[in-house]
């Protein structure tokens, strides 16, 4: 019996998955055709969504963009076959957007169905849990440490370390906390891996928990994702029902517990000790640091709290060794990047490729260029609290030093491009406007600061005092830079001084007595 | 304001089942909400003696997240993506056709109760840019044309 996927990826379903799904079935019962229809997640080509693949000897063949009006043609076509259509893109495998990337912690999303642990272990799925069982805590440890694995929450902080510090940390209780709460914008690999491959992050979550000796983990995921939910909690049950999840996982006689819990739309409770006030019930205001959440963080406990995409990508270290991920990369960034490339671009989507891929490889030669065919001005890397690159800063490999030494951050690997309609000024105000809806209050120059920001961003605008309020401008922004405790206080300024450094003429400045 | 009916058994129930998880407080609210689509005021003295906390400990949560409301929303909930990607690809645009079309705005629900529209900050669908959520149902590359459909289609659900 032939096998047609179409994806559960929300993305996918956002553009029609579903319907196409349900013209499909009809389709073949009409003709009297048996064919087995798998949900499996997105390839990441979102242009071609909703992406129909069949699986042929060949191959799967791909189709796409797939409307319900063209399903009768497809069957006219013989697509069961690999037949010719005019949707007939050939073997997935070899569009050159996909063929082009490296996929470690990718390998698997949209090659198998995200909820069948038997798929997820006829693809190499928890290999990587096997070896780790039969290692010391320490040795988990150092391999992950090899690996040269940063945080790819934003921070980048080496991943060995913080486990080191959890695993040294005497306690009877401790935690894995997986900060599932990818609140910026341009980014959406977290819910493309808890959509599309969520064993692999229950894998190592799991392997985290043998590293440390935690017993329990936590995915604190964002209420704005249900269908990562779903996925998430089906794919918990299959692990539990088989034995990967519990008291003695796999006979081991050791335990681990896993529990998604629902964050309720606040963009600070992706910061760490945020998100840990939040998970334990209470608002989520930042905490001081030290203490460290790897000495005292959940419940006062030892916790480990990593992104969702270092967590999955800890089973190809275990099962490959650190030394094959860390082949991957440049300079003290190793590894692979799942980069998210969306805004106003031809062909946005998933790119997972090593660190060092220049911001116009992603842009043109991925990316096609804008969408609406006009230059490409201005791009966001790293989220709202990312700095503006003009096109003179296109040339910088991504990589996290080299995206400081231009004042900008990799952060999470989202990458949001705008044509020359954008207006930089607005998109400054905004950067303040957000930064006054979600702050978490504590600190006053983030509190009261990003509103004092609008204002002044607002009399720029409107050519009120313009020297006085650039000047005014430049000072908040070092005060909300030095004065918060967090990164979202912290960080403002990278959009909105970014903006103004690199688009002066937006704030009614002229490039020559730019201030720099 | 008047007040509106809700079913005290079924907020004991949901703090009953979840009052004993370490942070039951969030998971508690959600409950209510996803029982209730909105958090009573009334019901914040039963969560507080159930969790042994102060009621404006319960309310001070509440107030913090945006997902949390303490008035019924409309019979769907429109959730519209105000963030970058989502901007660059016209969000502005549909957001004052939305607006207008539905003539309320930001946090407010439609005269006939049917639509209550809610700003939102990343559904992670920046790919398909712009893109709103209803329910739990997301949509993209939305333009004010596909808004008009997919809400007009809704109306003929909601009878």
């Amino acid at each position: 019996m032939t096998t047609v996927y179409i994806s559960r990826d929300s993305g996918a379903l956002s553009l029609g998955a579903e319907q196409v799904a349900a013209a499909l079935r009809a389709e073949a019962a009409k003709r009297n055709i048996h064919c087995n229809l798998v949900r499996n997640g997105s390839r990441g080509m979102y242009w071609l969504e909703p992406l129909v693949e069949v699986a042929t000897d060949r191959g799967r063949i791909a189709y796409g963009p797939v409307r319900v009006r063209d399903v009768p043609s497809l069957f006219e076509a013989d697509f069961l076959q690999g037949g010719s259509h005019p949707l007939r893109l050939g073997p997935t495998d070899e569009i050159p957007y996909f063929k082009n990337q490296e996929r470690l912690t990718f390998a698997r999303v949209g090659a198998t169905d995200p909820v069948s642990l038997e798929d997820y272990l006829t693809y190499e799925g928890y290999r990587g849990l096997r070896r780790a069982l039969d290692m010391a805590p320490s040795a988990i440890v150092d391999e992950v440490t090899n690996s040269g694995l940063r945080g790819r929450g934003g921070a980048a902080f080496p991943t060995g370390i913080k486990w080191r510090t959890v695993l040294n940390t005497p306690s009877d209780i401790k935690y894995i906390v997986c900060n599932a709460d990818e609140g910026d914008s341009g980014t959406f690999s977290d819910r493309m891996i808890m959509e599309g491959d969520p064993f692999v992050l229950i894998e190592g979550m799991t392997i985290a928990g043998l590293a440390v000796g935690a017993a329990q983990g936590y995915i604190y995921l964002r209420v704005e994702y249900p269908h990562a939910h779903r996925a998430l909690t089906e794919a918990i049950e299959a692990a539990y029902r088989s034995g990967y999840l519990g008291k003695d996982i796999l006979g081991s006689g050791k335990r681990f517990d896993l529990e998604v819990r629902l964050g309720a739309g606040a963009y600070v409770c992706g910061e760490e000790t945020s998100l840990l006030e939040s998970l334990e019930g209470k608002r989520g205001l930042v905490r001081f640091k030290p203490p460290l959440p790897a000495i005292e963080g959940l419940f006062g406990q030892p916790t480990v709290i990593n992104n969702v995409i270092s967590l999955a990508s800890v089973p190809i270290i275990l099962d490959k060794g650190g030394e094959y991920y860390r082949d991957y990369g440049m300079g003290r960034s190793r590894g692979t990047l799942p980069i998210q490339l969306a805004g106003n671009i031809k062909y946005p989507g998933l790119i997972e490729k090593a660190f060092g891929v220049t911001l116009r490889e992603i842009l043109y030669d991925y990316g096609g260029g804008s969408a609406s065919g006009r230059p490409i001005r201005a791009v966001q890397v790293g989220g709202p609290l990312g700095a503006y690159l003009p096109e003179s800063r296109f040339d910088t490999p991504l990589d996290y030093e080299a995206f400081s030494a231009i004042w900008a951050v990799l952060g999470h690997g989202g990458v949001v491009a705008f044509d020359d309609t954008v207006d930089m000024a607005r998109m400054a105000r905004y950067g303040m406007e957000f930064c006054a809806v979600e702050s978490c209050g504590k600190c006053t120059p983030c509190r009261i600061g990003s509103t004092r920001g609008v204002e002044v961003i607002d009399k720029i605008m409107s050519g009120i005092d313009r020297e006085k309020n650039l000047v005014l401008l430049r000072d908040l922004s070092d005060t909300l830079l030095n004065g918060s405790l967090c990164a979202l206080g912290g960080m403002t300024p990278y959009p909105v001084l970014s903006a103004l450094n690199h688009f002066p003429e937006d704030f009614g400045v002229s490039a020559a007595e730019k201030v720099a | 304001m008047a007040e509106h009916e809700w079913d005290r058994e079924q907020v004991q129930e949901v703090i009953r089942s979840n009052k004993d998880k370490p942070g039951a407080l969030l998971p508690i609210l959600h409950g209510i909400q996803d029982a209730l689509g909105y958090v009573p005021p009334d019901s914040v003295p039963l969560i507080a003696g159930a969790l042994n906390l102060s009621r404006a400990e319960v309310h001070g949560v509440i107030s913090f997240y945006h997902y949390f409301r303490s008035t019924p929303p409309g019979k769907r909930t429109i959730y519209l993506c105000r963030a970058e990607s989502c901007q660059a690809m016209g969000s502005a645009a549909l957001e004052s056709h939305a607006k207008d079309r539905l003539n309320i705005d930001y946090h407010e629900t439609t005269g006939d109760g049917t639509f209550s529209l809610e700003p939102v900050y990343c559904l992670g669908n920046c790919a398909c840019s712009p893109s709103i959520m209803i329910g739990k149902d997301v949509y993209g590359r939305v333009t004010a044309d596909s808004f008009d459909d997919i809400i007009e289609n809704m109306q003929v659900d909601a009878q």
